[in-house]
Parts: C-alpha cells; sequence; structure tokens
C-alpha cells in the first residue's frame, strides 16, 4: 500500500511527471488546496481513479448483449435507459440516459459538439478523436463523410440519425445483432460489442475479433 | 446558419480530417477528472452543467490553447471561486507556489 512519509496533496503517481501548463498548473494549485481544505481525500481520489479505470465498453456490451436476447428486456431498455441499465446492476451519474436502436433503415451515432458528454462510467474513456474539433463540428455537418473515414460505408437507403449529448442526457448506440450468432449465448454475443459500435462510427459487428481491437 | 455562441459551440463549423489515433490519459488528466467527481458528490458544485458554463466563460484563446482537462481543470476553479469555495487570491498564490516548485525542480 502507500507509505505515508511525504506529502499527499503533492503526490502525483511516481514516473508521472508534474505537468507544467499554466492549465494544468490551474488544476494541480486547485487538488492541492481542495485536498488540505479536506474537501477530498487523496484515498479518495484513488478509489473514483479506480473506478473509472475500471470501467470499459465491456459493460456497454453485457447491456447490448442482454437487448438482443431479450425482447422484454429491450424494449425497457429503449423506453428508459436510465432505468434498465440500473436493472442491470451498473451505476450512472444522475442523467437521463437514451438508446438509440440501429436498423436496416437507420443508423444512429452520438456527438457532444458542446464539449465531450460520453456516457463514461458505462463506457469507461472516451476516445481523444470524440472530444477533438474536427468531429464535434464535422459529425453533424456532413455524417456520411465522418463515418466514411471511420469505415462505415451507408448506402442512400439508410437514415443517419446523429445525437448531441448533453451535460444532463447521454446517448448509446444499440448495434444491429450480427447475422450468425442465432444460436450465441449471451456471454459470447456480448464479446462482439465494440466501443465504436456502441458510439455509432462503426455499423457491422465482426464475428472475429483481433486481439486488441476495440 | 447562425452564428456560434462561442468557442465551445463546434457543431456544423467545418473542420480538418479527424485524427483517429488513441492516447492513453495522462496521470494528472485522471487526477482532475477525479477532483471534479468528487466536488459533485461532495456537493461543491451541483451539476456538470455547472462546469459547462465554467468552460463556456474561457476565452476563445482560451478554448483553442487549452487541452481538454486543462478546461475542465479552469472551469472548476472559475465555479469553485465564484461559489466562494476558494478565493481567488487563495488559488493564485497556489498556482505561483506550483510553478516556483516546478522551477526549482528543474521542470518547468
Amino acid at each position: 500500500m502507500t507509505d505515508h512519509d511525504h506529502d499527499h496533496s503533492r503526490t502525483l503517481q511516481p514516473d508521472h511527471a508534474e505537468p507544467t501548463s499554466e492549465g494544468a498548473r490551474v488544476g494541480l494549485a486547485l487538488r492541492e488546496l481542495l485536498i488540505e481544505a479536506g474537501h477530498y481525500t487523496p484515498e479518495e481520489e484513488q478509489a473514483v481513479i479506480a473506478a473509472m479505470q475500471d470501467a470499459s465498453p465491456a459493460d456497454g456490451g453485457r447491456i447490448v448483449a442482454r437487448a438482443w436476447t431479450d425482447p422484454e428486456y429491450k424494449a425497457r431498455l429503449l423506453a428508459n435507459g436510465a432505468t434498465a441499465i440500473r436493472e442491470l446492476g451498473y451505476e450512472l451519474e444522475p442523467y437521463e440516459f437514451t438508446v438509440m436502436e440501429n436498423d436496416d433503415v437507420t443508423h444512429n451515432v452520438i456527438v457532444c459538439t458542446l464539449c465531450s458528454c460520453y456516457p463514461r462510467s458505462l463506457l469507461g474513456m472516451s476516445p481523444a478523436w470524440y472530444k477533438s474539433a474536427s468531429y464535434r463540428a464535422r459529425i453533424v455537418r456532413e455524417p456520411r463523410s465522418v463515418l466514411a473515414e471511420f469505415g462505415v460505408e451507408l448506402t442512400a437507403d439508410v437514415n443517419v440519425r446523429v445525437h448531441d449529448s448533453t451535460a444532463e442526457l447521454r446517448y448509446m448506440v444499440l448495434p444491429q445483432k450480427p447475422d450468425g450468432t442465432e444460436d450465441w449465448s449471451e456471454e459470447r454475443l456480448a464479446e462482439l460489442v465494440t466501443r465504436d459500435s456502441l458510439i455509432g462510427t462503426q455499423r457491422v459487428l465482426k464475428l472475429a475479433r483481433k486481439p486488441g481491437e476495440s | 446558419m447562425s452564428e456560434p455562441w462561442g468557442p465551445h459551440d463546434l457543431g456544423g463549423q467545418e473542420g480538418g480530417p479527424i485524427d483517429l489515433a488513441e492516447h492513453d490519459t495522462a496521470y494528472w488528466e485522471w487526477q482532475i477528472d477525479a477532483m471534479v467527481r468528487l466536488a459533485l458528490r461532495k456537493g461543491l458544485i451541483s451539476d456538470f452543467a455547472e462546469l459547462r458554463d465554467g468552460i463556456e466563460q474561457l476565452t476563445p484563446h482560451d478554448y483553442d490553447q487549452c487541452t481538454y482537462y486543462e478546461r475542465w481543470a479552469k472551469s472548476l476553479a472559475y465555479t469553485l471561486v465564484s461559489r466562494g469555495v476558494i478565493s481567488r487570491q487563495q488559488l493564485e498564490d497556489r498556482i505561483d507556489k506550483v510553478r516556483a516548485r516546478q522551477e526549482a525542480e528543474g521542470v518547468a
């Protein structure tokens, strides 16, 4: 465990240099002040970081697999995402959660144009490109060409719906269940689901995933 | 198309190609992330919307120059100073102290 012979409010992780940009210094200074004033402890900080690092798209995958295999669950999930997700034991920050279903003529994709709202507690850290100015600007302006950059080719008969998240409302996409998985278990199905398919920058799930592919 | 509200209002603007590279989150970024979550949990701020408001107070220059978690840090600082949880002087003094420490350690 941690040894306690040093000034905790100053502790970064070994091998992690202190950032020296002006903005990061604001963060470091604020953190020290809040810890010194007793608003939170370094132990609480550690616990929050560990929990957030623990969240991964696999959680989203399990929710999707349940929806694929249990039509009643799917109906509840589409009607009230937050309630249905909590039903499976996942903790969500206090916001609304809407799950949008892809079908043969509909493709959904999520963004947060104003900042970078993302269902972090369910999908883990968002990818860098999700927070980038280019993605946020362009996905609502030219979604088809942006999706093409991600390798999603959509025929003209597929409608694209772009969902702009807010601080109080998060989205997740329910991808289509791939053909050829009729007799698959829920656990096996869950492993097919990728982060990008939950964001909507991937449409077709592959039956065999390469190791390390997100 | 209507004028953007501010530098954060990017939806529908033009933009270049999207850099699809993944990147690791640095530990100090996790710490800022945790600080925001704990501030929310402890009632120092009321919701994420309040932080968004703090981000919208950034100047266009700051908005463009700051990385994602730097914006969150500045937003939380703005919000906690506005709420009187800390004073501006306290924060500025501590930033000076951090800078001096980093210079002494040869990292700044």
